[in-house]
């Protein structure tokens, strides 16, 4: 680990933690153009978690343990995450520390955690997320690693930093199974970050919310770090999707050259993603609870088919 | 033959058999339309594909009689088809969706080991693709039999054709132009003696469930 | 000093014995019993797993014990997979033993010295399982071991749903053990030797194999509670104490393992890739079936009994990929998945102990193993709470712990598997690999149910209140197995080197002997490139970050909280009652998997006076095999009913009959 490698590292992580609360004021921005509401500054989730930041932090009378380490739990789990993927450079030295299957395992650590802390204060609104919640990942999480399973099979490795060297400098090639794959990807990932048509993040009413309802509790410093946790997630989510699938610009290790490069395209990526993301939520409603194990288990049983195109076709 | 328009054939291989699988998990009556015309546009696609690799002009003609017939004409036809006879409320499948998908899914494994013997002597462009194509015409199979509605039945029909379709032009670039010119015509005038069955169902039962059909049995 | 390691395991195994007459000596003493006789056992458990340690990189041992019949002796022989299952036993034996001296109570069912015997019999049955060399020494540590734990499981013998599951789990290991029997007998090959040694040099036609395969998969399946025999289980844990839940859950299932590797790998030879498929097929529905059914469960015994199958499901999963991997000549793979089989086994001793023994101390403090009269109980017993947090993101399979690391391994064991020479295999392999990923994840949610409902939230009930923690003795167990799931975890390297020799020694080639294992911090079995994975370091990192964030929090702003009553959304009534009960967590999964359950319903009307809710959830297979085989067996004897005539010289006929043909037979 030389201390180029180390200087990337923190800059991923600098990077991330930077980028996130911005992604979201981007995607919210869109939103509010879209919906033809006049959109809050770029900067607002910084003020949002400044704010949060200095405001007491009030906890349930029951609450155990448990519910004041989550916040900082989940926090580390969604950092730690956005240090294992690609997003300017393949030179991440802290990167084999844990490939594809552990980093879905390390957003399953969170999601538990968050789970438990919600049904932790012993109200029916936080068990009922919990419960929702839990029931969103089960089969989110396999979905998402059946997409990252079909990567890993056209790159012969599950670790992250190879498969996108790997699908970013190969020869031109069309890959059917990652059309299949890149559907699965963005319904799981809609559903993961609480996302139209699974969850609506702006939601006032309890009984339609799913992320919303478990952090009910939560407020001050602990909601503040919630809130940058699931600004980290989709800002790792959004990131993986462009590494898997759209990964040019992504700069070698030791290419300092396509390092100048690296930043603006990440930008324009992310800032075409996140309009997208807007538009999505835009144009769908959101779903009944019980049509949200169809449409992931659909997303599921697309990235099965995406594996089984690629070992037919062997693209 | 160069090896990307290969994969564009894959590609759009791969495209036929996502649209499968969405036709066979879509509810509504005109996002399964939308889907026909998708799925008529991926095919003529690839006909044009394989016609610029393999410079036999009469494919061009043909990718321009799909195109015509498969995305312009009969999804307006299927169109106003609902809009007249008013069914374009969701239809419930006859077995839940995953489970649908889960044998789906069977059905791509076991056509394509069925296809690899035969793909072997094939000396076409993409050999993986007649796979694809049996897969596909045997899940339009499996939707018309889930499907209690008389129009998604019509439209898996349809799409069974284009499955059919594909696996000419892919594996054999394409039938003589006789033929498919027969064939166009064929699904042209099936489309339109379907059409005239439908009204008959309505008048004579007020309703599209095929269900109603269950009542002609002899006993 | 040629036998050195196989002496102390045989000393071992004789002092348990001891200690279990010691038991009988002091029969009304309690103290003694609790306080001496299970710390002691507890430190003999130590000495073994040390022992078996020592032996497992070595070359096996043997010795014959000439007890038991006349010119019948006992073979036994420690090898490398012996040992490993030795291991297993003892660092997972040493927990419960100790915990068990803290957690009998006196006056509860069995006398604590007849208790005391019962279970250091079934100990020692176990280890003389798993170095018997013979069929003759196997069959009779088995039996053994099935009739102590039968006597454990009816401790509290006066509860007739007691006596129905013990009945009902003696039934089925033997019927299981007549396979195992048979097995042996095809094994053997006519040559009337019945020494594990002769069996492995028996070359048998793949017919004779794939029967004395099935056999054995029907026997050992009905050990370890695989589709269709599990139905034992989800009866016999609830019913017996708590430590011998988590011995038979964490340790006997297990020696049914080692008996299927025993003779698939060691005694058969090379196997052929059917049997693989078939064991991939059965294992796949077992860990499904369990994942399923445990969502649904409201007794918490029975959660974790029906997570036992879950994970038996997993190995067994496991155990046929290194069949179809050998069978095929790829034996990095091989070797690959049977150390993932291995591991796990490991793994799910350790946690799956710790949390019957968790449910234990529950038991003890509240009487209650209804899920849905618990809750709050972290406030009140803080020690039992923690540990069984750590057990639960185990058997979860989170990082950084135990089960993830071989829920890894088995994942990276089903990747790269292009060089199958069937394609339907080919094709079915990744099928495969999507259930195991789904079964890891139904897994998460039953254990994120299991803590949060009894653990977390407010009390249901006012009485837990009164709740309180685990005693010394049970801390001690507790703390040791806890301890178990975390240095597992963190150091997959060093457990994995330590399996090494076995799969080496079974399929041919080990993943340390190839040479890129990775060093000890990183594991990475194929090649860095290819896959890896540091729990020290993801560790490592989260807690710097947890760290840093507390205290750059504090730096900038401040650490200030204020208790107040939970926010109630303004509703004004919100009870204990309305939480997530276990029925209610479970109902989403329930509704999914709707056509898989056999579902009793009672909704209260809307006149009801005092409405009541209740769903039963029930076994679909016991009415769909076992009921029709009862069925079936019933309309046989009424027709066997008919020879019936209650007169002796007809019976005597009878018997002059079938003498009289037989004498006929042999002369054919």
């Amino acid at each position: 680990m030389n201390l180029e490698g180390v200087i990337a590292q923190l800059a991923a992580m600098l990077l991330a933690l930077v980028g996130a609360p911005l992604l979201v004021g981007w995607v919210n921005q869109c939103r509010a153009w879209l919906q033809n509401r006049r959109a809050p500054p770029l900067t607002q989730p910084f003020r949002l978690l400044h704010k949060l930041f200095w405001k007491e932090s009030v906890v349930a009378h029951e609450a155990t343990a448990i519910y004041r380490i989550t916040p900082y739990v989940v926090f580390a789990c969604m950092l730690l995450a956005s240090m294992i993927i690609p997003t300017l450079s393949t030179n991440l030295p802290f990167a084999p520390v844990a490939d594809a299957i552990a980093l879905v395992g390390i957003f399953a650590l969170a999601r538990v955690f968050i789970s438990l802390a919600a049904m932790d204060i012993g109200t029916a609104f936080g068990s009922m997320g919990a419960r929702r919640e839990m029931l969103v990942g089960f089969l989110a999480e396999p979905a998402f690693l059946m997409v990252l399973f079909t990567a890993s099979l056209i790159s012969n490795s599950t670790s992250l930093v190879t498969i996108v060297s790997n699908i970013a400098h190969r020869d031109l090639a069309i890959l059917p199974s990652l059309a299949f794959a890149g559907v699965a990807f963005t319904m799981v990932s809609l559903a993961e970050n609480a996302r139209v048509p699974v969850d609506n993040p702006a939601t006032h009413l309890e009984l339609t919310m799913i992320h919303e309802a478990m952090v009910l509790e939560y407020s001050g410093r602990h909601l503040a770090l919630i809130e940058w946790a699931a600004a980290l997630k989709l800002f790792a989510y959004s990131c993986a999707g462009l590494a898997l699938f759209f990964p040019w610009g992504v700069a070698e290790a030791n290419d300092h050259v396509a390092l100048l490069w690296a930043l603006p395209a990440l930008v324009v990526k992310l800032a075409l993603g996140g309009f997208l993301l807007a538009l999505v939520e835009t144009l769908l409603a959101k779903m009944r609870i019980f049509r949200v194990p169809e449409y992931l288990a659909t997303a599921f049983l697309l990235g099965v088919l995406a594996l089984l195109v690629h070992l037919l076709l062997g693209a | 033959m160069n090896p990307l328009t290969t994969q564009f054939v894959n590609l759009f291989a791969s495209v036929l058999l996502l649209l499968a699988f969405a036709m066979l998990a879509q509810r509504r009556i005109v996002a399964l339309i939308n889907l026909f015309a998708l799925q008529g546009l991926a095919l003529a696609g690839s006909t044009a594909t394989v016609a610029f690799a393999t410079g036999q002009h009469h494919l061009y003609y043909s990718a321009a009689i799909t195109f015509a017939l498969k995305v312009v004409v009969l999804p307006y036809v299927l169109h106003r088809l609902i809009r007249q006879l008013n069914v374009k409320w969701d239809i419930e499948t006859l077995i839940n969706i995953p489970t649908m998908m889960l044998v789906g899914i069977l059905l791509v494994v076991f056509s394509f080991n069925l296809a690899i013997p035969i793909s072997q002597f094939s000396q076409s462009i993409a050999r993986g693709t007649l796979g694809i194509a049996l897969a596909c015409v045997l899940m339009s199979f499996l939707m018309m039999i889930t499907r209690s509605k008389a129009v998604p039945q019509v439209i898996g029909f349809l799409s069974m054709e284009n499955g059919l379709f594909f696996a000419a032009t892919s594996a054999t670039y394409g039938m003589p132009m006789v033929v498919e010119l027969g064939i166009a015509l064929d699904v042209l005038v099936g489309m339109v003696i379907l059409g005239v069955f439908l009204f008959q169902i309505r008048e004579r039962f007020d309703s599209l469930d095929i269900h109603h059909l269950e009542k002609l049995r002899e006993d | 000093m040629t036998l050195a390691a196989l002496d102390g395991v045989l000393a071992v195994v004789a002092a348990w014995f001891a200690i279990g007459l010691a038991g009988i000596l002091a029969l009304r003493n309690f103290r003694v019993v609790a306080r001496v006789l299970f710390p002691l056992s507890a430190a003999l458990s130590i000495a073994l797993a040390a022992v078996a340690l020592t032996a497992l990189p070595g070359a096996p041992q043997t010795t014959v014990l000439a007890i038991g019949l006349p010119d019948l002796p006992f073979h036994l022989r420690l090898d490398a997979l012996s040992s490993f299952f030795l291991v297993l036993l003892g660092i997972a034996s040493a927990g419960i033993s100790i915990y068990a001296g803290g957690y009998f109570r006196e006056g509860e069912g069995t006398a604590p010295g007849t208790m005391c015997l019962q279970y250091h019999v079934f100990l020692a049955g176990m280890a003389l399982v798993l170095i018997a060399d013979d069929a003759y020494a196997f069959m009779v540590s088995w039996e053994m071991m099935a009739l102590a734990s039968f006597f454990l499981v009816t401790t509290n013998h006066r509860i007739p749903e007691i006596q129905r599951a013990g009945y009902l789990y003696l039934l089925i290991a033997h019927i299981g053990a007549i396979a195992i029997l048979l097995c042996f007998g095809v094994l053997q090959a006519n040559t009337g030797d019945y020494t594990f040694d002769n069996m492995r040099a028996q070359q048998l036609s793949p017919f004779w194999a794939s029967c004395a395969f099935l056999l054995a998969l029907f026997g050992f399946g009905a050990k370890a509670g695989i589709l269709p025999l599990h139905i034992w289980l989800p009866e016999a844990h609830p019913a017996a104490p708590s430590p011998v839940s988590a011995l038979m859950s964490g340790v006997m299932l297990k020696t049914a393992i080692y008996g299927l590797t025993r003779v698939t790998f060691d005694l058969l030879g090379t196997p052929l890739w059917w049997w693989g498929v078939v064991a991939l097929g059965l294992g796949l529905a077992t860990a499904l079936f369990g994942a399923i059914f445990a969502a649904a469960q409201v007794d918490m015994k029975r959660l974790l009994a029906y997570s036992s199958i879950e994970n038996i499901g997993l190995i067994v999963i496991a155990f046929g990929l290194a069949i179809v991997y050998t069978a095929y000549q790829m034996r990095s793979l091989a070797a690959l998945a049977m150390t993932a089989m291995l591991y796990h086994c490991l793994n799910h001793a350790v946690f799956k102990s710790l949390l019957f023994l968790g449910t234990g101390s529950v038991l003890h403090a509240t009487r209650e193993r209804n899920l849905g009269k618990l809750g709050g109980l972290m406030r009140f017993m803080p020690w039992v709470a923690w540990t069984t947090l750590v057990g639960v993101i185990a058997c979860a399979g989170l990082p950084p712990t135990n089960g993830f690391a071989s829920e890894w391994l088995l994942l990276q064991s089903f990747l790269f598997t292009g060089g199958l020479p069937n394609p339907y295999l080919k094709m079915l392999v990744p099928v495969f690999a999507a259930g195991v990923v789904l079964v890891a994840a139904l897994g998460g949610y039953v254990m994120v149910k299991f803590f949060g409902v009894i653990f977390l939230g407010r009390p249901r009930e006012e009485r837990l209140a009164e709740a309180r923690d685990a005693g010394t003795l049970e801390r001690l167990g507790l703390a040791w197995l806890t301890s178990g799931c975390v240095l597992l975890g963190l150091f997959p390297v060093a457990v994995i080197e330590l399996i090494d020799p076995i799969p080496f020694a079974l399929v041919g080639r080990g993943l340390a002997q190839s040479g890129h294992l990775g060093d000890w911090l990183l594991l990475a079995p194929v090649s860095a490139e290819r896959a890896s994975y540091s729990p020290l370091w993801v560790t490592l990192a989260t807690l710097v970050i947890v760290l840093f964030t507390v205290i750059l929090v504090r730096r900038f702003y401040h650490g200030r909280v204020r208790r107040a009553p939970p926010w109630g959304c303004g509703y004004p009534v919100q009870t204990a009652r309305m939480q997530d009960t276990a029925e209610g967590f479970g109902q989403p999964i329930r509704q999914i998997f709707e056509p898989f359950y056999r579902m009793r319903r009672e909704l209260p009307s809307s006149f009801d006076t005092a409405p009541r809710y209740r769903v039963t959830v029930e076994d679909p297979l016991w009415g769909w095999v076992y009921l029709r085989i009862a069925a079936a067996i019933e309309a046989i004897s009424r027709f066997v009913g008919l020879l019936q005539r209650g007169r002796i010289a007809i019976y005597l006929l009878y018997s002059f009959i079938t003498l009289v043909t037989l004498l006929f037979l042999t002369q054919l």
